[in-house]
Parts: C-alpha cells; sequence; structure tokens
C-alpha cells in the first residue's frame, strides 16, 4: 500500500477514528471513577451510612450553587497544578512525589511575598508573589533533579524525604522567624497577606483557575509542540535513544523537575493566595498526593488533568457537605481517591470489563531500579 | 574486579564492606567513649536505638525480600501504616495482644498479596502499584479512625534472664520487648533463607534472570508472590510494632515515612539482611541520638531541625551509594512468560 | 518403517498475533545423530525449539520421545522428558557461581540446607566424563562466553539430557571455539546424545550435520545431507529464490583520509582497559572493516566515536579537526552518520511515529523546528519522501515504528542516517537479525554510500558479510589492532585465526 492510499483510506475513516479515539482514552478514566464511586458506596454500607444520601449531599456541596461551584473551582486551581507537575516529569519518565513540598515551598515564599512587601499596585504585587512561588517550588525540584542525575539517587525517595524536610523547614518558618504576631495568635501559622498579593474571585469566577487553565494549554504546547518538550519525552521513553540523538539526557532530567517543581510552586502559591490568605501548617497537605492521582487520572495528558482535577477538587469541595447532612466522615473521599487511582493504574481490569484492547499510547516505563540511571 | 573474587574470601569480604567496617569501628569508639562519660544516657540512647531500628528492619527485610524476586515494594509505608491500625483496632476489640499482632501481620500480608497482584499478575508499573497501596492506607485508616478508641495494653520488655544484666549490651539487647527480638530473629532467618536453601537460590535467580529460572521449571510468578506476600506479613509486623509495642496507640499518618526510609536502609545494606540491620542501627542511632538532644534539653536548635536528621541521612546515603550500590538486575521489571 | 526417533514432532502448528510462526511442522531426530535445522531468522526454527521444550504451547500437534506420545506444557515437562535446551541467549544468572546455575531448579539439600558441596562434585564428574572443563566455583559473568556455553550443556547434562537443542550456538563464538564445540558435539552424540543444531550458517551445518531440515516461513522445506547437496542448494532453500553469496562491486577509489583515530585507550564500566592504543584512518570512498568476536572492543570503539562513550586518552580527527569526547551532537553535526548496534535499545524510540524516528537527531534543526517550535508538518513531509526513496514498508507515517518488521525498523534508522550531509558513515552490526532481503538492501546502500565518496566504517561479526564488503580490514582482538590487512588479500580462515588472537606471523600470505 502506498502512503497515498493510506492517507485517503485514513481520512475516509477520520471522524469515526476520532471517536473511537476518544472512547479509548477516555473510558478507562471514567468507569475507574464509577467503579471506585461503587466501591466507595459498599464502604459506606458497611459502616453504616447512606450512601446514596452521602453522594448527593457531596454532588449538592461541589455543584449545588454558585456559591458551591464557586468553591469547587477554587480547590480545583492547586490541584490542576499539582497534577501538571506529577505528569510533567512523568513525561521524562521521572516520578514526582515530591511535588508535596515543592507546593509547601511556593506556599511559604507567596505568603512572604504578599505580607512582607507593602506599596505595590495589585497586579504587580500579586504577580511578584506567584512568581516568587513558582521560583522556590522549582528550586526545590532541582534537587531531586540534580541528585538523581549526578549521583544516580533514585527521585522517588528522595522527594518523599524532601517532603518530610519541606515540612519541617516550613513549620518551623511559620512558627519562627515568619510567624504571625498578632496578639491572641498562639498557631504556627504566618499574618495574613495584603489584599494587594491576593488572587480575586471575579463573579464567583476565581482567577486563579483561569491562570490554570492557561498553564494546561501553555504545558501541553511545551511538550507537544516544541523541541524542548521532544527532548523530555524522548528521555522519558528510551533514554538511550535520546542519549544517541545528541539529546543531553542529564540536562533535560534537570530541566525538567525544574519546571515540574515550578508547577508545584505555582499550585502552592495560588493556593495561598486564591484561598488560605496566608501560610498555615496542615493547610496544603495532601495536595501532591493528590496530583498523583490527578496525572494518571488524567492519562498524564496536560489538558485531561483538568477534569481530573476537577472530580477530585469537587469532592474536596462537598466533603464538608456530606460530613455536616449526612454525617460521613470527609476521609472516605480519600478512599474513593485511593480506589480511583488503583483502578486507572490497573487498566486492565477495566479494560476487562469493558472488552476493549488497549489504546496505541506512548507509554512512559518509570525508572526501575535505585542506583541506575 | 576478577581478581577481588579469586582473593580469600574473607578478604574480598572485607573489601566490600570496608566503609561500613571503618563507620562500625568509628561509631564504636564513640559509644565507649560517651559510655565512659555517662553510662546511664549512653545505655538508654543505645537501647532506644535499638527499639527504633525495629520497624526500619523489618521494613527492609519486606523491601528486600520483594526486590530479590524482583518486585519493588514502595509501598512499604501503606503496609505497615494499615497494619499499624488493624493491630490497633484488635487490640481495642479483643484486647488479645497476640490476636492484634497476628491480624496486623495479616493485614501485612494481605497487602502483599495486592501488590503481587498489581505488578505481577497485572504488572502495573510497581512503582504506581505501591504509591496506590500507601494512599489506600492513608485513606482507609483516616476514614476508619475514630478518636478515642483506647487500647488495652501494649507489649512489655522481656529481660533474657542472667543475659539481660551484661552491661551496656545486656540492657541494650537482651531486655527488650517480643517484636524487637523477633525482628533479630527475622534478620538471622531471611539471611539463612535468602542465602542457603532452595527457596533462597531460586528467589535470587528469579530476581536476577526471570527467564532462565523459568526455562528450568521454576515458576517465576509464584517466587515473586511468595515473597512480597512473606515481605508484606514481615512489614505488618514492623507496623503493629508502632501501636502495640512502641506507642500504644494509633495516630493518623503515624508511620511518618518509616517505609520509605527502610527502603534506604535496604539499598544501604546492599539488599542483604545482616548489610540492611548494620544500616538500621546506624538510622536507629540517628533517631535516638535526634529524640535525646531534643527532650535532653541541653541544645538550642529548633526541634524542626534535629526532626529533619533521619531524612537528610537518608538522601545522603543514597547520594553517596546511588551509583555504586547494584540491585537485582530485573528489579521492578515485569516478567512476560513468551 | 519402525524405526524408533530419539524425537519426533508432527503436524505442529503455532500461531502469534498477525504470524503463523509454526505451520503443521514435521520434524525427526534420530538417536545419537547431529541434525541441522536451518532456517533465516523468522523462519519459525526457535518457535518451533520452545514448543518441544515447553516454553510455547502449540495450537496444534504432537511431540514423540522414543515414540511414545508426550504432553510438554512447561520446561519442567520437558527436562522430566529428557530434553535439554541451550538458548541462543545464554540462560544463566550472571552473578551466581557455575554450580548454582547448573543445580537451580534441581537443588541437592540436606533437610533445608542447600548442599553446594556435593553438588560441586557431581559437576566435577560430569565435566570429567564429557571433557567439558569448567571450575564449579568461577562466578559466570566473569567467563569468557565460550566457557559460558559449556556451563549451559553441562547444566544440560546434569539434567541427564538425551536430547540436546542448541539455539544458535555458534554466533557468539570464535572459529576456533566453534571447532571445539563441534568435538564436543561428536564427543556427546557418541556417548548416546541427540542433538538438534539450530543455525542459519551453511558452512557449519555442511561441516558437522548429519541430516539437514530446512524452514522456510514457518513451514518445512525439505530434509536432506550434507553429500546430497550444497551452499547454493541450501542458500536457494531457506530464501525460496537465488541467492547471490557474493555481493558485487567495484575496487574502490579512496580519497583524502575523512577520520583518523589516534592512540585511543577506552575503559567500560567495570573500569578494565577494553580498547589499547588503538589508531587507524578511513578515506572517502573506501569501507574499512573491523573483524572480531563480539566483545573485544568494538562495541565500545564505536561508542566513543559517535560520541556516546568517553575515551581515556588519544584522539578523533575528523576533517582535520579534533573531535571533544562523549558528545554525540557535535559527532552528528561534524557528519558522521551512525547505525547502531541494538536498533531498540539506540536506535529507535519504538512508541513514537515513524516520522518522528526519521527526525530523531534532526529534530532541532530548519527545517523541522523554528526556535523552539517544532514544524510538525515538515517533519511528516520529510517522512513521506523518506518512506518512498528508502521503500520502508509502513501503512503511514504516523504509526509508531514499534509496529514495524524488523527490517523496516532498520530501514528507518538507514533512512534517518543517509539522508543526513556526511562524511563518515559508521555501521555496527548493520544486518544483525534480518532476513536475507534486507540484507541484501542493507549491503547495496552500503556500497552505494562508499561509491558516493563516504567514508565507512562497517563492524560485524559476519566473517563473510565483512570479507565481502570491506576494502581493507583491521581485526580486533582483545581490544588491540592485530592486524590491518587488505581484504582481498587474506582468506576466510586466516581472518578466523587472527580474530582466535593468532599472531600476524603465524600466517603465511600476510609475510
Amino acid at each position: 500500500m502506498t502512503s497515498e492510499q493510506s492517507s485517503k483510506s485514513s481520512s475516509r475513516n477520520g471522524s469515526n477514528h476520532l471517536l473511537k479515539r476518544v472512547w479509548y482514552s477516555t473510558s478507562v478514566p471514567v468507569f475507574a471513577v464509577l467503579l471506585a464511586l461503587l466501591i466507595g458506596a459498599i464502604i459506606l454500607l458497611v459502616s453504616g451510612a447512606d450512601p446514596l444520601q452521602a453522594y448527593a449531599a457531596l454532588i449538592k456541596g461541589s455543584f449545588g450553587n454558585t456559591e458551591a461551584l464557586s468553591r469547587t473551582l477554587q480547590k480545583t486551581t492547586p490541584l490542576i497544578f499539582s497534577g501538571l507537575a506529577v505528569a510533567f516529569a512523568f513525561k521524562a519518565g521521572l516520578f514526582n512525589i515530591g511535588a508535596q513540598g515543592q507546593l509547601l515551598f511556593g506556599a511559604i515564599v507567596a505568603a512572604v511575598l504578599g505580607f512582607g512587601i507593602h506599596g505595590l499596585p495589585a497586579v504587580l504585587h500579586a504577580s511578584l508573589a506567584l512568581l516568587g512561588g513558582a521560583f522556590a517550588g522549582a528550586l526545590f525540584g532541582a534537587i531531586p533533579g540534580a541528585l538523581k542525575t549526578y549521583t544516580g539517587a533514585h527521585e522517588v525517595i528522595t522527594t518523599i524525604m524532601l517532603n518530610y524536610i519541606a515540612i519541617n523547614i516550613t513549620d518551623y518558618l511559620a512558627d519562627g522567624p515568619w510567624k504571625d504576631m498578632t496578639p491572641g495568635n498562639i498557631v504556627a501559622r504566618t499574618p495574613k497577606i495584603l489584599d494587594t498579593a491576593r488572587i480575586p474571585s471575579v463573579a464567583g469566577l476565581p482567577l486563579g483557575f483561569l491562570i490554570a487553565l492557561i498553564f494546561s494549554v501553555v504545558t501541553w504546547w511545551l511538550l507537544r509542540k516544541t523541541t524542548i518538550g521532544f527532548e523530555i519525552r524522548t528521555v522519558g521513553l528510551n533514554p538511550n535513544a535520546a542519549k544517541y540523538a545528541g539529546i543531553k539526557v542529564a540536562k533535560t532530567i534537570i530541566l525538567t523537575m525544574v519546571l515540574s517543581g515550578l508547577l508545584a510552586g505555582i499550585g502552592g502559591a495560588i493556593e495561598t493566595q486564591g484561598v488560605v490568605g496566608r501560610y498555615q501548617p496542615g493547610f496544603n497537605t495532601g495536595l501532591g498526593f493528590d496530583g498523583i492521582t490527578i496525572a494518571l487520572l488524567g492519562k498524564t495528558n496536560p489538558i485531561g488533568v483538568i477534569p481530573a482535577a476537577l472530580i477530585v477538587g469537587a469532592m474536596k469541595a462537598g466533603s464538608s457537605q456530606m460530613q455536616f447532612s449526612a454525617g460521613v466522615a470527609k476521609e472516605i473521599t480519600d478512599v474513593i481517591q485511593a480506589l480511583i487511582l488503583f483502578f486507572v493504574a490497573a487498566d486492565m481490569i477495566v479494560r476487562w470489563l469493558l472488552r476493549i484492547r488497549a489504546a496505541e499510547e506512548e507509554k512512559v516505563t518509570l525508572s526501575t531500579g535505585w542506583g541506575q540511571q | 574486579m576478577y581478581d577481588l573474587r579469586t582473593a580469600a574470601p574473607w578478604k574480598y569480604f572485607f573489601r566490600r564492606w570496608k566503609g561500613v567496617f571503618i563507620g562500625g569501628i568509628i561509631i564504636f569508639l564513640v559509644i565507649i567513649f560517651s559510655y565512659i562519660k555517662n553510662s546511664a544516657v549512653t545505655e538508654a540512647v543505645l537501647a532506644s536505638a535499638v527499639r527504633q531500628s525495629t520497624p526500619l528492619i523489618l521494613g527492609a527485610l519486606c523491601g528486600l525480600l520483594g526486590e530479590r524476586a524482583a518486585v519493588i515494594n514502595i509501598g512499604i509505608e501503606g503496609q505497615m501504616l494499615l497494619a499499624a491500625f488493624v493491630g490497633f483496632l484488635f487490640n481495642v476489640w479483643t484486647g488479645n495482644l497476640f490476636l492484634a499482632v497476628l491480624a496486623g501481620v495479616g493485614m501485612g500480608a494481605l497487602l502483599g498479596l495486592l501488590l503481587a497482584f498489581m505488578s505481577v499478575t497485572l504488572k502495573i508499573d510497581q512503582i504506581i502499584g505501591g504509591t496506590v497501596i500507601n494512599i489506600i492506607a492513608i485513606g482507609l485508616t483516616g476514614y476508619f479512625y475514630k478518636v478515642g478508641m483506647t487500647t488495652k495494653g501494649k507489649l512489655q520488655p522481656i529481660p533474657l534472664g542472667p543475659l539481660a544484666k551484661i552491661p551496656i549490651i545486656g540492657t541494650v539487647l537482651f531486655n527488650n520487648p517480643p517484636i524487637t527480638y523477633a525482628a533479630i530473629v527475622l534478620v538471622f532467618l531471611v539471611h539463612y533463607i535468602l542465602f542457603h536453601t532452595r527457596w533462597g537460590l531460586r528467589t535470587r535467580a528469579v530476581g536476577e534472570h526471570p527467564r532462565a529460572a523459568d526455562t528450568l521449571g521454576i515458576n517465576v510468578y509464584f517466587m515473586r508472590y511468595m515473597n512480597v506476600i512473606a515481605g508484606g506479613a514481615i512489614a505488618g509486623l514492623g507496623g503493629v510494632f508502632l501501636t502495640l509495642e512502641a506507642v500504644g496507640s494509633f495516630e493518623r499518618v503515624m508511620t511518618n515515612g518509616r517505609g520509605f526510609v527502610a527502603l534506604a536502609v535496604m539499598i544501604f545494606g546492599k539488599w542483604t539482611p545482616l548489610g540492611s540491620w548494620g544500616a538500621a542501627l546506624l538510622f536507629g542511632l540517628t533517631s535516638a541520638i535526634q529524640t535525646q538532644l531534643q527532650f535532653g534539653g541541653k541544645v538550642n536548635i529548633p526541634h524542626q531541625f534535629i526532626g529533619m536528621l533521619p531524612y537528610l541521612l537518608t538522601i545522603v546515603v543514597l547520594a553517596g551509594l546511588g551509583g555504586r550500590a547494584r540491585p537485582p538486575a530485573a528489579d521492578g521489571i515485569p516478567y512476560e512468560k513468551e | 518403517m519402525n524405526e524408533t526417533f530419539a524425537l519426533e514432532v508432527k503436524n505442529i502448528t503455532k500461531r502469534f498475533p498477525g504470524v503463523l510462526a509454526n505451520d503443521r511442522v514435521d520434524f525427526n531426530l534420530r538417536k545419537g545423530e547431529i541434525h541441522a535445522l536451518l532456517g533465516e531468522n523468522g523462519a519459525g526454527k526457535s518457535t518451533l525449539m520452545n514448543v518441544i521444550y515447553g516454553l510455547y504451547t502449540p495450537d496444534d500437534g504432537e511431540i514423540f520421545i522414543n515414540n511414545q506420545k508426550v504432553e510438554i506444557h512447561n520446561p519442567h515437562d520437558a527436562i522430566h522428558a529428557g530434553i535439554g535446551m541451550v538458548h541462543q541467549h545464554f540462560m544463566l544468572v550472571p552473578v551466581f557461581t557455575v554450580v548454582e546455575n547448573i543445580i537451580l531448579g534441581s537443588e541437592i539439600t540436606k533437610r533445608t540446607y542447600l548442599d553446594l558441596n556435593t553438588a560441586s562434585k557431581k559437576v566435577k564428574q560430569l565435566s570429567h566424563d564429557y571433557g567439558l572443563v569448567v571450575d564449579p566455583d568461577a562466578v559466570v559473568e566473569d567467563l569468557p562466553v565460550g566457557i559460558q556455553q559449556r556451563v549451559e550443556i553441562v547444566k544440560a547434562l546434569f539434567r541427564d539430557a538425551k536430547i540436546l537443542v542448541l539455539d544458535e550456538p555458534t554466533a557468539v563464538l570464535t572459529p576456533q571455539e566453534v571447532e571445539d564445540l563441534f568435538v564436543v558435539m561428536r564427543n556427546l552424540t557418541e556417548r548416546g546424545v541427540s542433538i538438534v543444531f539450530i543455525t542459519h550458517k551453511l558452512k557449519e551445518v555442511l561441516e558437522i550435520a548429519d541430516r539437514i531440515t530446512v524452514m522456510r516461513r514457518g513451514k518445512v522445506v525439505g530434509t536432506t545431507t550434507p553429500s546430497e547437496t550444497s551452499e547454493a542448494k541450501l542458500a536457494e532453500m531457506m530464501v525460496g529464490r537465488e541467492v547471490l553469496l557474493q555481493v558485487e562491486k567495484a575496487p574502490a577509489i579512496p580519497g583524502d583520509v575523512v577520520i583518523k583515530v589516534s592512540d585511543l585507550v577506552i575503559k567500560d564500566e567495570r573500569d578494565l582497559v577494553v580498547v589499547k592504543d588503538v589508531s587507524f584512518d578511513i578515506r572517502a570512498g573506501e569501507i574499512l572493516g573491523v573483524a572480531g568476536v563480539q566483545g573485544n572492543g568494538q562495541t565500545e570503539l564505536v561508542e566513543t566515536l559517535t560520541g556516546l562513550r568517553q575515551a581515556e586518552s588519544g584522539t578523533i580527527t575528523i576533517n582535520g579537526t579534533i573531535m571533544p569526547f562523549q558528545n554525540p551532537r557535535v559527532m552528528i553535526e561534524a557528519g558522521i552518520a551512525h547505525i547502531p548496534e541494538d536498533r531498540m535499545k539506540h536506535g529507535l524510540v519504538l512508541p513514537y511515529s515513524v516520522a518522528d524516528n526519521l527526525v530523531l537527531c534532526t529534530y532541532y534543526r530548519p527545517p523541522f523546528a523554528r526556535g523552539i517550535e517544532r514544524n510538525i508538518r515538515s517533519v511528516y513531509d520529510n517522512s513521506e519522501r523518506l518512506i518512498e526513496q528508502f521503500d520502508i514498508r509502513t501503512p503511514s507515517p504516523l504509526v509508531s515504528a514499534g509496529t514495524l518488521s524488523g527490517g523496516n525498523q532498520q530501514k528507518v534508522i538507514v533512512a534517518r542516517e543517509l539522508s543526513r550531509e556526511n562524511h563518515l558513515l559508521i555501521a555496527n552490526q548493520p544486518t544483525r537479525g534480518l532476513d536475507v532481503g534486507s540484507i541484501e538492501y542493507i549491503h547495496k546502500r552500503l556500497i552505494e554510500m562508499r561509491d558516493s565518496g563516504i567514508a565507512v566504517l562497517l563492524v560485524s561479526a559476519e566473517l563473510d558479510e565483512i570479507k565481502s564488503l570491506a576494502d581493507r580490514i583491521i581485526v580486533m582482538y582483545q581490544g588491540n589492532i592485530v592486524a590491518t590487512v587488505d581484504a582481498d588479500k587474506i582468506s576466510r580462515s586466516e581472518l578466523g585465526l587472527l580474530m582466535a588472537g593468532s599472531q600476524v606471523a603465524n600466517i603465511p600470505s600476510l609475510n
């Protein structure tokens, strides 16, 4: 068959083919979520709660009215960034479990720039704090990247260890030099950031969410349409071939971790500037781990990360309402998230249930072994 | 390399573990010195080091059993956490410590089975599989834990008769609660199994060259399943150590990264039980000194910086050894039969 | 005739997705004979033997041992039935000792304790009985390939194998080691062992086999004996058409020196010197062949020349400029094309499309990129052009390279490398694992490159390939260049002697 013939035949099946592709790539995540909700319902039943009532409250609390919707979008925003951070690193074959720590640094640096600098106009102040957070995240992300390239220390363990280190350092800062000294305050937290540093909502739509959407598209463009993205993906799929092609593997790994940390740092900064209004230890825990679920649920596609983050964000936004009106502990959403992750990762199970075969896709294998590159 | 192997075995052994020997001697001298200066504190710190090392060595044994059979277990943290919780629950419900330990170990084994299912049968990326277990454990323990549950007692030290009366060694080694003893026994047991039995030979073969093992009629999948499940049970023991022996109650995410530190311990110990034990004791000693500094109240460093020590040490160990340590050749790679 | 066969298979059929690997295959093995199974790569020889050894389950067919029907579902059954197999890629655990490897799966224990001493004694006894000397306590990864193969044979004998399947056993051996292996094989048949000898090398078959069965595209073409056939006839049976055993080429017209290598010293990962003071040069319009058994430093030499590996000392000069080490991009820019030894490992990103693979080394240059933005359109146009020019059989430029056949994957690499502006082509084992059609194609391209004035460095373990393509030959042995000779002044057997470490002084025609 000549190429001319083949291109004709592929255009004839074009629309059909596109539908098929959409089905192949979305069916597994969608059914993973449904299966997880089903099993979550069983757990609720076993522990004596009414699953229908609980889920109804969850939906009401996340999408029920404009206020709920706005809260959902707010919660979703940092999740998009942590999801992007994990997904981005994944493309280079790196598992950035350290998004959590990078995010904490982004959050606290944005806070210190937010309350420490006076007299700047709003747009400038907010951007500065955001950039500061991004930079802090990038710097903290560079560490595991450099450790991996220069010493061979596996990023999975170093990033987890760096998470604990980040918690300790940010705790220290929020309880020491940058502590809120307002009379009567005994908790470890920074002062409130100035209004000029806040990222506000406009008509119920958090501006941070728009920023997140823009970054999703930019990340997608970077990965798909640029030579840098080509280099990153080549390193992720076949580091030996990357080296052969003249790509500097060490540089690419560090760059990937820097950019991944940058995304996580922005997520932390937006959490501070758009949601919490200050840095307070314990307010951001879990965001980095949520990023893993979101990245995999979004099939490590920067655009796919958006709906994935929306699902997790909705669960977070609605969980209080669920706890209040159905009497179900909030943590059930963690269980459901874990189940989602399981079913997405174990896509074979879902495929078998749905009787669909694997889509032809670029599948990255994470680096195996501990000391080797 | 060749001449090294043909040299006398003890010479080869010494060269392979040179760093460990030198480090060991230095630590030994420091201990003697500090014992002369303050015997009570030194004994307390050393005893605490041994107990702090218990969950680490148990976690490391779990990790190395899996990795010797080529399954990377990044879910040790979750296995320990959920086992700790289940052990705690059984203690709350039944008041029977033995049953509670058994339940925790069983939970660990069950999670081992889950990991084996994901990585051996479903061939999911093993690092993601382990992460699934970690997140499931955080979710389930968070959901089912209710503040205010109280335990009915915890495991107490059992002095081993006259042995416990020997200065330093007695208090440090022979006056421990049961799981700490069990951990020490397990170190030698796993060593024996891994290097001196048919099971161990087959396990290592499956981890190094699964196809070779397959062509000799060894069931690669079975070996991997059994080792990962056994590892899970051992990690479970490490988990119940926390709730039933060390603390006596449960807290959310109480494992605090020990499962991950255990992996660094395993790598530092070059995937051997004895080496890992040494590494675990070193980590335990750091933790013990850290606790001593924190509550001894003599130094004025923010507690957060002292709290970072074990994690920093882990990174330093990994960075120092990363390039040189040699994991089993097939580590992390699912086996395809055809 | 009611003869008792050591092994007989009837009507074996094995399908893989999209391929009929074995199509109603019949095959039998007499007691104490060496029966060669001859065929191209992908003809179905290894599939058949994997069925017999229980690694594959056939879709249809029967297996008989001593005229008794047997069911073989896994290697365990095969071992039990007295079948031993020496795989092309050795099934040895590198970090285990010889004795550990031999007893694995058939361990000798005292209660639970692994009894290595008794096992060692038994291994020594076997070594002695069959003349296969191995040290039970040596660690396998430290042993030369020839000895490792011996360990594999002892491993089979340890399990009382009466039928031995040798899958491409000569591929990794020096001509000298091949002779040794043949002695061992005859020795074994005298002791009642029956041998299936799988190969694609015609000369070896004629030398050692009692009977020859030829397979092509999953089917048995016929069975013959060495006295009834010839190389040409066997080649025709294998390929299905007449094959030119000799490549046609005009005498070379060498021009200026393109690459000059001086006193290169290279170490491997284990910090051992694997290339020792190597110097040579290649002129435009000539092919320099590097002959040598695998593992004598060729891989490391090529990696250094292409910028993938650091050298300890020495220089590489291309068109008068001294090149830096360990910078593949600079080498590519200097006009080096590289067909790598392992196309899966280095040559291709299998999940990428054919189009992306075709720009793997040039993706950052115009017209394929402007600044950091890629020009996907021109990447696509480029691929359509090259697919046609190099006759790559692919349904579309957008399918992933992993879905192509081995021959077409190699064509993608060749197309990518030859379509650049080049001065030097480095081809390392360019035809390994390919079918005859693809081999002929690649040979033709190499000659074309030479005739268009490019310097070519050809590394190959196939003596015939080196002999027929190269204008000059350097022979590498243990990291040294032991001889530099004109290709038409040396015979095949002399080349073999040099590769096995003989001194030039001992070869009459070179003095």
